[in-house]
């Protein structure tokens, strides 16, 4: 065994792997993918159309989302409802809306209103016959003021109890959206 | 191990089994082989071998003489009481010191002389073959476990953890984002010979900021001229998996020594006393490996381990808002549980970290020492979490941590004297792959530092010595981070750090913030024996550490936990003042050691809720890191009492209390009292028969802070405001272990020891305050193990 000079092997190496590394990513920030900014309900009947949104751009940022509400709803009427969801941090927008309707047995949208203004029935199905709930019918009751809450869930179990009817009690899974308009029925 | 293979030979040889065996050792006090000195024991004599060795067969029982005489050392002249096989090493002094005895030095403490160090042995290590680092530095008093889950387990040393505690794997500190409470030491232990837990900072050769504790890991390595090596299986029923570990020694041929070592970890949904915990499963493929040449006067080696993990993250603890938190912690059991399965979905963590190092040692004749090493690390971590829209091989978190590191050591022993001095380089770079689609937890940033440390230690007397150490370490950072300019204003960045910004993209502001600090450690100590076998170390230690990337720059929700966690680029470095002291005594059947400690820390930094924010997906409770002074006291306590000839006792008390001085409050994961009680049987004459009983009780933790938080939940359509208590404490519980092993032969060539343990015998349902996913789901519930053990 020759007199291997391991300093020196070891000097040179440590400068091999010095150069090698480097960085530098001033290319723009990460383009956001998954992120909901924006939820926009819709409801149509009794010849209004009423446009409810919710918008927050800076995501998990420190700004609160801007809620709109178009108008009042009238009492005792029917009303086609919609909703959709978006990534407005890019241009143009995703619409993220698609993607919970492919990945439908994945998802369910949940709405929550106190009973006195009215009530909410699914109108959309998954592959396994359970609502996702991207489309819906609100019936107005009487007069009133509240709140309407919509909540997107990720992976929920759509076979508990109450579930496929709306009920979120025993859905489980993980929110991925939850957005509050103020409602006044006329 | 080492005793045996110390058997292994004795087989070979076909020696009966009641003569005794001695072997070890001879070395100077630079623990350099001694070729060729003479040893002469009872009527037996043989010369060391050119690594230092010696074996000495057919020693009867009862007191031997030994005398070993080398040209130009004092001799050693001493009588040993022989019971059996014996491994011993001598270490002898050079002629022209003065008068003294022999020094028969086990060495006690290797890494300071003023602290108590504790270790871990090989047969421990082996028993946790299938576990993680964290479980097996539980058998240390005064570590605990901060955990993910039960495969993500970090360890806890009186009372910290994280970047607080420094992890060194064969003389390399781990940089594995040890930042993260979610990120586990990326190393196997199967990979360990032996491992020492050094309380607080003051081992200064190994940095300045380690103010909880550093965990040195040494490979194993062989001087025996024989090929062996050991293979342990383990199978355990809960996650219906197993750990397979096999390693080949060689040392000394031609001066060539190697190590090889790999082991494969592959389990499923581990299971809670009342259901699965479903995707919990985990798979590890481990190696490392290692050539040495050694010299005259000098010897280089080679090293390369690395660490493979697929870890599966509980399903229900991924929550996406704090209504999703409220339901956990008030529904008591999981949101998901499916049946068992192997397959590991999303969330999970894939990590990898390779160590590639050199190091050359140059024994200079007159004691001296120099050290060389060159290490590099890369360490890769994939996060993968549920996400819509987004294919799920894409991961969340995508962290590539490059480190190079150069050290270079001088020791030198002279009479009294030790002294140690050295230098060490860093080059660190962090890339945070951009394509994840989710703005990183920590940005890209580049990292360079250099330190300096002396250290004297002076054996006044063969009783008494001090030692004194100081340390330098200078440190730069600069990072690459893109900030919304909301969040920039929300912290009041402006006009303070304005210089930073180098762009600006519409919402996001690019910044360089770049962070300059000097520090300076030092520790001073004593160890003192005296009476009747006591033994007192007493240390005094002074540590500063930098805020880590997540301290500086977090800025985002934190999905396992429902909070947004926010660093700041106002934090200064926190400061660590240590007083620890540990009396050991021993009787003839009772060891015993106390080791009280304070640790006054300045500037501690840690996480504090100060208000909500709402997003899209709700309202979050929002944390940010601030600054506190905290005083940390605490004692740790073990001890082994030998009842009789075949049954031991052994007790270990960990205990830590933990205030924040300057808002006169708890500080949060502290761990609680934790009592561990263990009986032994051994029966050397039934195959080496080894049964014990482990009680462990854990107390509820009664000091801690309310970080309670309330938020609206909706009933009817209503919000209805309800309190989200994440800061009680579970109860106490108590768990019940048992492990057994007996010995056999299978070949003249080759033991066995066969195993059967059963953990947590009564299926006890309970949760852990210092695991992050107490909210969400029980521990674990009985675990049946199986271990095989073959030497060969």
């Amino acid at each position: 065994m020759k007199y291997l000079n391991p300093a020196k092997t070891l000097l040179l190496s440590a400068t091999a792997l010095f150069t090698l590394s480097c960085s530098n990513d001033d290319n723009g920030p990460v383009n956001e993918e998954e992120v909901i900014t924006t939820v926009t309900t819709t409801l149509t009947g009794g010849g209004q159309v009423i446009t409810l949104t919710s918008r927050d751009l800076d995501g998990d940022g420190p700004n609160a989302p801007t809620i709109t509400v178009s108008g009042n709803l009238t009492a005792n009427t029917t009303y086609a409802g919609e909703v959709s969801f978006l990534n407005e941090t890019q241009t143009p927008a995703e619409d993220i809306t698609v993607e919970v309707e492919e990945e439908g047995v994945d998802h369910q949208v949940f709405y929550q209103l106190p009973a006195a203004l009215g009530t909410i029935t699914y109108t959309d199905l998954d592959l396994n016959g359970k609502p996702i709930g991207l489309t819906f019918t609100l019936t107005t009751a009487n007069a009133g003021t509240g709140n309407l809450t919509v909540t997107l869930r990720h992976l929920p179990n759509k076979s508990a109890s109450g579930v496929a009817a709306g009920d979120i009690t025993n859905a489980g899974g993980a929110t991925d959206a939850l957005v509050t308009y103020p409602v006044t029925v006329n | 191990m080492q005793k045996f293979s110390l058997f292994f030979c004795l087989l070979c040889f076909g020696i009966h089994y009641s003569q005794n065996t001695i072997s070890g050792k001879i070395v100077d006090e630079n623990n350099m082989a001694l070729e060729k000195s003479h040893i002469h024991m009872a009527s037996k004599s043989t010369n060391s071998k050119k690594d230092g060795s010696y074996i000495i067969r057919n020693i009867p029982n009862g007191p031997a003489k030994v005398l070993i005489t080398y040209v130009g050392y004092k001799p050693i002249d001493t009588t040993l009481l022989v019971n059996g096989n014996l491994e011993i090493d001598f270490k002898m002094k050079q002629k022209n010191e003065q008068l003294e005895e022999i020094v028969v030095k086990h060495k006690n403490n290797y890494f300071n002389h003023s602290v108590s160090e504790q270790k871990i042995k090989e047969r421990t290590i082996e028993k946790f073959s299938s576990q993680s680092l964290g479980n097996l530095l539980k058998e240390v008093p005064g570590v605990s476990v901060l955990k993910s889950g039960n495969t993500v387990v970090k360890p806890v040393i009186n009372g910290l953890h994280s970047s607080r505690v420094a992890i060194f794997n064969n003389n390399v500190k781990l940089e594995d984002q040890q930042w993260g409470m979610e990120h586990a030491p990326n190393f196997d232990v199967n990979a360990a010979g032996k491992i020492t837990v050094l309380k607080g900072a003051s081992a200064l050769q190994y940095g300045g900021d380690a103010i909880g504790g550093i965990v040195i890991i040494e490979p194993f390595s062989t001087k025996k001229d024989t090929l062996f090596g050991k293979t342990i299986m383990t199978m355990e029923s809960n996650g219906r998996g197993g750990t397979i570990s096999s390693s080949l020694h060689k040392g000394n041929f031609c001066d060539w020594s190697w190590n090889a070592q790999g082991s494969f970890k592959y389990y499923g949904d581990r299971e809670a006393p009342d259901y699965t915990l479903s995707n919990t499963g985990n798979r590890e493929a481990n190696f490392s490996g290692d050539l040495k040449y050694t010299g005259k006067k000098f010897d280089v080696a080679a090293y390369y381990s690395l660490y493979s993990a697929t870890i599966g993250i509980l399903s229900a603890s991924h929550i996406g808002n704090v209504n999703d938190l409220y339901n956990s912690i008030n529904n008591q059991t999981p949101s998901v549980t499916e049946d068992f399965t192997y397959s590991i979905k999303n969330p999970k963590q894939k990590v990898q970290h390779h160590l590639a190092k050199l190091n050359y040692n140059y024994y200079f004749k007159d004691g001296q020492s120099l050290a060389l090493q060159y290490a590099f690390q890369f360490n890769n971590r994939k996060e993968f979490d549920l996400r819509t829209g987004v294919s799920n091989d894409k991961p969340a978190l995508d962290l590539n941590l490059l480190t190079h590191t150069v050290n270079a050591d001088y020791k030198l022993s002279v009479n009294a004297w030790d002294f140690k001095s050295g230098i060490m380089g860093l080059y660190q770079n962090n890339t945070a792959n951009p394509n994840t689609g989710v703005r990183p937890l920590i940005p890209t940033y580049d990292k360079f530092e250099a330190g300096v440390y002396a250290v004297a230690d002076n054996h006044l007397t063969e009783d008494f010595s001090i030692e004194v150490g100081i340390r330098y370490d200078f440190s730069t950072i600069e990072a690459t981070k893109y900030y919304l300019k909301s969040r920039w204003e929300e912290r009041e960045y402006s006009p303070e750090f304005d210089a930073f910004i180098t762009g600006d993209f519409g919402t996001q502001w690019l910044t360089k913030p770049t962070f300059t600090f000097h520090n300076f450690s030092a520790s001073i100590g004593t160890q003192y024996s005296f009476g009747n076998d006591y033994e007192w170390y007493f240390n005094l230690s002074r540590a500063v550490r930098n805020p880590n990337p997540s301290e500086f720059f977090s800025d985002g929700l934190h999905h396992s936990s429902g909070m947004i966690e926010l660093g700041d680029l106002r934090l200064k470095q926190e400061k660590s003042n240590k007083i620890s002291t540990s009396l050991q005594k021993k009787w003839r059947k009772v060891k015993m050691n106390l080791n009280p400690f304070l640790n006054y820390i300045e500037d501690y930094m840690f996480l504090k809720p100060v208000g909500f924010e709402t997003t899209i997906r709700g309202a979050f409770p929002v944390w940010e890191y601030q600054q506190t002074n905290a005083l940390l006291a605490g004692v740790d306590f073990n001890s082994e009492w030998q009842i009789s000839e075949h049954w031991q006792h052994r007790l270990l008390l960990t205990y830590v209390n933990g205030r924040d001085k300057t808002n006169n409050d708890a500080i949060i994961d502290m761990p609680p009292l934790t009592l561990n009680n263990r009986i032994q049987f051994h029966q050397k004459k039934w195959n080496n028969l080894t049964l014990e009983l482990q009680s462990e009780i854990v107390f509820r933790q009664t000091q801690f802070p309310n970080n309670n938080f309330s938020t609206n939940i909706i009933e009817n359509g209503d919000f209805v405001p309800v309190e989200v208590d994440i800061s009680t404490p579970p109860p106490a519980y108590h768990l019940l272990h048992f492990t057994s092993d007996f010995q056999f032969k299978v070949t003249d060539h080759s033991l066995a020891t066969l195993g059967f343990s059963v953990f947590n015998i009564l299926d006890t349902p309970y949760r852990d305050y210092l695991n992050r996913q107490r909210f969400y789901a029980d521990e674990l519930g009985r675990n049946f193990q199986i271990q095989l053990k073959i030497n060969y």
